[in-house]
C-alpha cells in the first residue's frame, strides 16, 4: 500500500475541505470479504481486445477467476493461469525457464495476442518471482509482434478494482509521448463499457473537444499519447496509482465529481469543458438534452428509493460516489458507506455532500460490520456475493455489489439503469408472496 | 508450471471448506491472504446456501509479511472460537500462507483453546480439492472418534450403519442421501451417523458404534473408511448405487452385512427405468455413441449404465482425478477403449471432437465443450454450476436416481420418429439445423454469422493445422456435398469424418456419391 500512501502525500496540494478533514473514519482491520485484484481481469480481457492476461499463481488463482466469472464464458477467454507446482517452488526447475516455456506455448497457440500481461499473484509475490525481469526478457524475444508487460493483482497488495488500477498504471510508461508544444489533449481514464465510452466521446465532440484519448484503449497497442499538455479525467474512483503514473509523465488531473447520475455526469463534463476553455453557454446547450432525459427517467424511480436507508459494505471503491448519487438525486438515506480504500484526494468533492450522520468506514472486519448491519437494519445492503444470500436469509434485502462493476452505470443515459439496480431488489421484496 | 484456463478442481483448502460447511458446530480457521474469501460464493451462490461457510480467513497483507502474521492467525483463531463457540476447529493454510510457514497447527496448539483444534496439512502445490476434502474428513474422524466406544452385541437390536461422504457443494449429495435413507429403512438398518453432511464433532465421537460403513463418495470418504476398518473393525460397503444394477448390488451388500432380507428393498415398485429402457420407443437409443468424463465414481457408474441399462456404446471414458485412474482404466477396458486421465480440459475437448459422439455426459466443462461442438449433453459429475443444484428432488443414486438419469440423459437427444422424419425429409424447410429437437424449449434462432463467430473463437488447438497442410484435402464433389447436407446435422459431422477416413483408407482422391454410400455400407452397424 506504500504507493498509495505516497500518492496521498502527492495530492495534498489539493486543499481538503475543512469539513472532510474533520470527518471521522472508522478504520477496520480483520477478515475482508472482498475479491483480490486478479478479478479485474474478468472485464479487462474483454475491454482490450488484443490483450491476454497470464496470471502467474496457484490453483486458487485459477479457481477464483472461473468462480468470479460467474458463468464460464462461451468462447475461450483471453486469460489463463500458469499454475505453479511443487517443482517450481522446490527449485527443481527454474521458475523463469518454466515461465518462458508457458509463454512461448501460449503465444504459439494464440497468434492474435498483441499485448501480454504477466500478472503477479500472492504466491508469486511471496516467493519474489521477478515478473518485471521476465517481461523484459520475453519482450526482447517477442517484440514487435507482442508487447509484454507486468503488474500485480495479488490479494496481499490489491483489492478488487485496484487490479485495474495496477494494470492501467503498467500501461502508462509505454504510452507514446505527447510533445510539450502539442495542443492540449483530453484523456479519459478508467475502463468503461464500449457503449458508454461512445456516448461520452460524442458529447466531447459536440463540445468541440476533438483530441480525446481513452485509457485503456480498445486495442492495447493503440495507446493514446501522454505529456504535459494532457489533461486527464478519471472515469473511475479507484485509479490512484494510474493517476500518479500519469502525473509522473506531466499530465494534469481535471478535478470533478465522478460521472454517476445527472449531477455527477454534468459536473464531470463541465469540468472538462472548463479545462478546454469551452464557452459555458455551449456546454449547457450540449448537456441539456442528456440532463433532461435522465431527469425524467429518474423521476419515475425516485418514489421507490426516496428515504430508503442504505448501507454499503466495502467492495469496489465505487461506494462513495454511488452513495453521493443515491443520496443527492434519489433521496436515499446513507447509513454506512464502507470502502476498501478511501482515496481522500480523488473523493474530496464527493465527500462534501455527506452529512455528519453518515458512517464512513475504510477496510473491513466482516463480523463486526455484519453486527452493525444487523443493528442498523437498513432497507438495502450493498455487499459481495459471499454475503448476499446469508443476509437475505436473515431478512435483509441486498444488492450484489459486483453487478455495479459489470453494468453500464456511468453517464446521463445510464443514470436510471443505475437507480434501477437498487430499486429492483426492493420491488422484488414487496412483490413476492412466497 | 501448468497452463490452465479452467480447472476441474479447486485447491485442497476448498475441499476442506466443503467438509467444514457440510458439518455443524465445526469452524475452519484458514490462514489466507485477502481475496481467498472468494470461495464463500461457491457455497452461497452456486449452492444457494443461506448461511456463510463457517470459515474465518486471517486476511494478511503484504505489509504484515515478516512481521506479525503468526499473531494475526492467533487473534483470528481466538476471536472465531469466542464468537462461534464451535465444538472443534480445523486449522490450516491456503496456498500463500503455506509459503510463509507460520505453522498454524503449532500456533493453535500453543493457544490452549477451549475446544479441540485439528491441524490440516494440505499441500496446495501438489494436491487438489477432492484430496483436500478426503484428507480433512480423515483428520476429523481420526482426531474426534472415541476409540473406547464398544459396540453392543448384535442380538436384539437393529444393525447400525454410518453413511460416509456427502459434503457441501457435492453433485446431488442432498438427494442421494434421501434415497439411501429410504433403502436402509426398507432393510431395517439404523443410521448411526451421516458424515460430514449434518454431523457435529460430538456426533463423530460416536462413529465407532456402527456395525459397518457405507462409502457413498470414495473421493471423499475412502481414506476415513479405511482407517475405521482398521481401528474399529468396521466392514465397508463400497458399491456405489448409481444405476439399477448397482442399486441391486448395493442392496444385496448392505443386506448381507446387516443380516437383513433384501426382498422388500429390491421390490421397490418406483423403479421405472428398466421398463422405460425396454419400451419400444427406446429402441432408437441402441448403440448411440456416448462420451463420458467426470470424477471417477460418476464416470464409471455412467459407463456401466450406458452399456448395460441403456444400450449405448461408450466411445470415450475418462476422469480428471489421477488418484482414481485405476478404476476408470478398468471400466474403459470393459468398454474396449483407452481411458482418458487428464485435468486439462483442452485435451478433453480434443478427445470429444475426435470421438464425434452423439451424446456427451460430463461436468460443466464438458457441457461448454459439447455446446461449442453442437453435441447434446447431460451433466453427471462435479464441478457443476448453479443450474445443477435443482430445487426439485433429483438424485443419482437408488432406483429413483436411475429414473432421473433415464430422463436426464435421454432428453437432450432427438427422439425416435422425429429422428426418422429428419432423415427422410431432410429438405423440408422447417427442419433447419438451427431449429433443434421439437421437444426442447424454444430458443431464439441462431444466426449463421453468430455460429461462425463461435466457431472462429474456438481454441486454436482444435484445428490440427499441420496435419491438414501435409496431405491434400480430399475433394468432395458438389453432388456428394449436397447429399451430405441431407443427413441430419447431429450425425453429419460423424458421417463426414467416416467418409473421409474411408476414402483415405481406400486411397480414393475424390468423394463422390458412390464413395459416400460405400462408406455408409462400410460403417453399417
Amino acid at each position: 500500500m506504500s504507493a498509495l500512501d505516497i500518492l496521498d502525500g502527492c495530492a495534498a496540494e489539493l486543499a481538503r475541505p475543512a469539513a472532510e478533514s474533520q470527518r471521522p473514519v472508522l478504520r477496520e482491520r480483520g477478515q475482508r470479504e472482498v475479491f483480490c485484484g486478479l478479478t479485474g481481469i474478468i472485464w479487462l480481457h474483454r475491454k482490450m481486445q488484443d490483450a491476454f492476461f497470464l496470471v502467474v499463481g496457484s490453483r486458487t488463482c485459477a479457481h477464483l477467476l472461473q468462480s468470479a466469472a460467474g458463468v464460464m464464458i462461451f468462447a475461450e477467454p483471453r486469460f489463463a493461469t500458469a499454475i505453479m507446482e511443487e517443482r517450481d517452488l522446490a527449485g527443481m526447475v527454474d521458475a523463469q525457464d518454466e515461465l518462458d516455456r508457458v509463454v512461448n506455448r501460449l503465444l504459439e497457440r494464440r497468434p492474435d495476442i498483441k499485448t501480454l500481461f504477466l500478472v503477479g499473484s500472492c504466491p508469486s509475490e511471496v516467493i519474489k518471482l521477478d515478473l518485471a525481469k521476465a517481461a523484459q526478457r520475453l519482450g526482447a524475444v517477442h517484440m514487435p509482434r507482442v508487447r509484454i508487460l507486468n503488474y500485480s493483482g495479488s490479494g496481499i497488495e490489491t483489492t478488487f478494482t485496484q487490479g485495474e488500477d495496477a494494470c492501467l498504471a503498467a500501461l502508462v510508461p509505454v504510452m507514446p509521448p505527447l510533445s510539450a508544444d502539442a495542443p492540449a489533449e483530453l484523456l479519459i481514464v478508467g475502463s468503461l463499457p464500449d457503449i458508454v465510452e461512445d456516448q461520452f466521446l460524442r458529447l466531447f465532440a459536440d463540445l468541440g473537444i476533438t483530441r480525446v484519448g481513452c485509457l485503456p484503449a480498445r486495442n492495447a497497442r493503440d495507446l493514446p499519447a501522454v505529456g504535459p499538455n494532457t489533461r486527464y479525467l478519471l472515469a473511475q474512483p479507484f485509479l490512484g496509482e494510474t493517476a500518479m503514473a500519469l502525473e509522473g509523465r506531466g499530465a494534469k488531473r481535471i478535478e470533478a465529481l465522478f460521472p454517476f447520475g445527472v449531477e455527477g455526469t454534468s459536473d464531470w463534463l463541465r469540468a472538462a469543458a472548463r479545462a478546454f476553455d469551452i464557452d459555458t453557454a455551449l456546454t449547457e446547450q450540449v448537456i441539456a438534452p442528456g440532463r433532461e432525459r435522465a431527469r425524467i427517467a429518474l423521476s419515475k424511480l425516485r418514489p421507490q428509493l426516496e428515504s430508503k436507508r442504505i448501507s454499503f459494505l466495502p467492495d469496489s471503491q465505487l461506494e462513495v460516489p454511488l452513495a453521493r448519487y443515491l443520496q443527492d438525486e434519489l433521496g436515499m438515506e446513507l447509513v454506512e458507506v464502507g470502502t476498501p480504500y478511501l482515496h481522500r484526494a480523488h473523493l474530496a468533492r464527493e465527500l462534501e455532500s455527506f452529512g455528519p450522520a453518515v458512517r464512513l468506514s475504510e477496510g473491513q472486519h466482516v463480523e463486526r460490520q455484519l453486527d452493525r448491519v444487523r443493528a442498523d437494519r437498513p432497507d438495502i445492503t450493498v455487499c459481495g456475493l459471499g454475503l448476499a444470500n446469508p443476509l437475505e436469509m436473515e431478512g435483509l434485502t441486498t444488492k450484489w455489489a459486483i453487478e455495479l462493476v459489470f453494468s453500464p452505470i456511468h453517464g446521463f443515459d445510464q443514470a436510471a439503469d443505475l437507480a434501477e439496480l437498487f430499486a429492483r431488489p426492493l420491488r422484488r421484496r414487496d412483490l413476492l408472496e412466497v | 508450471m501448468q497452463l490452465a484456463v479452467w480447472t476441474y478442481e479447486g485447491p485442497p483448502h476448498v475441499g476442506a471448506m466443503r467438509v467444514a460447511t457440510a458439518m455443524e458446530k465445526l469452524h475452519y480457521v484458514l490462514h489466507a491472504p485477502q481475496g481467498d474469501t472468494y470461495a464463500d460464493l461457491l457455497f452461497t451462490m452456486i449452492e444457494r446456501r443461506g448461511k456463510r461457510p463457517p470459515v474465518t480467513y486471517t486476511t494478511f497483507e503484504a505489509r504484515d509479511l515478516g512481521k506479525d502474521t503468526a499473531q494475526i492467525f492467533q487473534d483470528a483463531a481466538r476471536e472465531a472460537v469466542s464468537r462461534f463457540n464451535p465444538q472443534a476447529i480445523i486449522v490450516g493454510a491456503s496456498c500463500t500462507a503455506e509459503l510463509i510457514q507460520d505453522d498454524p497447527a503449532g500456533l493453535a496448539e500453543a493457544m490452549n483453546l477451549p475446544c479441540p483444534a485439528i491441524p490440516l496439512e494440505l499441500p496446495s502445490y501438489q494436491r487438489k480439492e477432492n484430496w483436500g476434502a478426503a484428507e480433512t474428513f480423515y483428520q476429523i474422524v481420526r482426531h474426534l472418534a472415541d476409540k473406547n466406544v464398544v459396540r453392543e452385541p448384535r442380538e436384539g437390536r437393529k444393525a447400525r450403519a454410518n453413511i460416509l461422504g456427502p459434503t457441501a457443494l457435492g453433485f446431488r449429495h442432498r438427494d442421494d442421501l434421501v434415497e439411501i435413507r429410504k433403502i436402509l429403512g426398507l432393510l431395517d438398518v439404523e443410521i448411526n451417523l451421516v458424515a460430514p453432511l449434518g454431523a457435529t464433532p460430538e456426533d463423530i465421537a460416536n462413529i465407532g458404534a456402527a456395525d459397518f460403513n457405507i462409502v457413498l463418495y470414495p473421493e471423499i470418504a475412502d481414506e476415513a473408511a479405511r482407517w475405521l476398518e482398521r481401528t474399529f473393525a468396521q466392514p465397508c460397503v463400497r458399491t456405489i448405487p448409481i444405476g439399477v444394477g448397482a442399486t441391486r448390488s448395493f442392496i444385496a451388500d448392505v443386506a448381507e452385512l446387516a443380516g437383513a432380507d433384501p426382498t422388500p428393498a429390491l421390490g421397490d415398485t418406483s423403479s421405472r427405468m428398466p421398463w422405460w429402457s425396454r419400451s419400444v420407443d427406446s429402441t432408437y437409443l441402441t448403440s448411440k455413441r456416448v462420451f463420458i468424463f467426470g470424477d471417477a465414481t460418476h464416470a464409471v457408474a455412467a459407463a456401466r449404465i450406458a452399456r448395460e441399462e441403456l444400450g449405448f456404446e461408450v466411445c470415450g471414458l475418462g476422469c480428471y482425478a489421477r488418484e482414481f485412474a485405476r478404476e476408470v482404466r478398468a471400466e474403459a477396458a470393459r468398454c474396449g477403449i483407452e481411458a482418458l486421465i487428464t485435468d486439462d480440459h483442452l485435451a478433453v475437448e480434443d478427445a470429444i471432437a475426435a470421438a464425434a459422439p452423439e451424446l456427451v455426459l460430463g461436468t460443466q466443462m464438458e457441457r461448454h465443450i459439447a455446446k461449442r461442438l453442437g453435441i447434446p449433453c447431460a451433466v453427471i459429475s462435479a464441478p457443476v454450476h448453479v443450474q445443477d443444484f435443482p430445487a426439485r428432488h433429483s438424485p443419482q443414486m437408488g432406483f429413483e436416481g436411475a429414473n432421473v438419469i433415464f430422463d436426464t440423459w435421454v432428453h437432450p437427444l432427438v427422439m425416435g420418429l422425429e429422428e426418422h422424419l429428419l432423415t427422410m425429409f431432410r429438405e423440408d424447410f422447417e427442419f433447419s439445423d438451427e431449429a433443434g429437437a421439437s421437444h426442447h424449449a424454444a430458443h431464439s434462432p441462431r444466426k449463421t454469422a453468430a455460429v461462425a463467430d463461435a466457431l472462429s473463437e474456438a481454441p486454436v488447438a482444435d484445428i490440427p493445422a499441420p496435419a491438414m497442410a501435409d496431405e491434400p484435402a480430399t475433394l468432395w464433389t458438389a453432388e456428394a456435398e449436397r447429399e451430405l447436407k441431407k443427413i441430419p446435422f447431429f450425425v453429419r459431422g460423424k458421417a463426414r469424418r467416416n467418409t473421409e477416413n474411408f476414402a483415405a483408407a481406400e486411397g480414393r482422391r475424390q468423394i463422390d456419391l458412390e464413395t459416400l454410400y460405400d462408406a455408409k455400407a462400410h460403417y453399417a452397424r
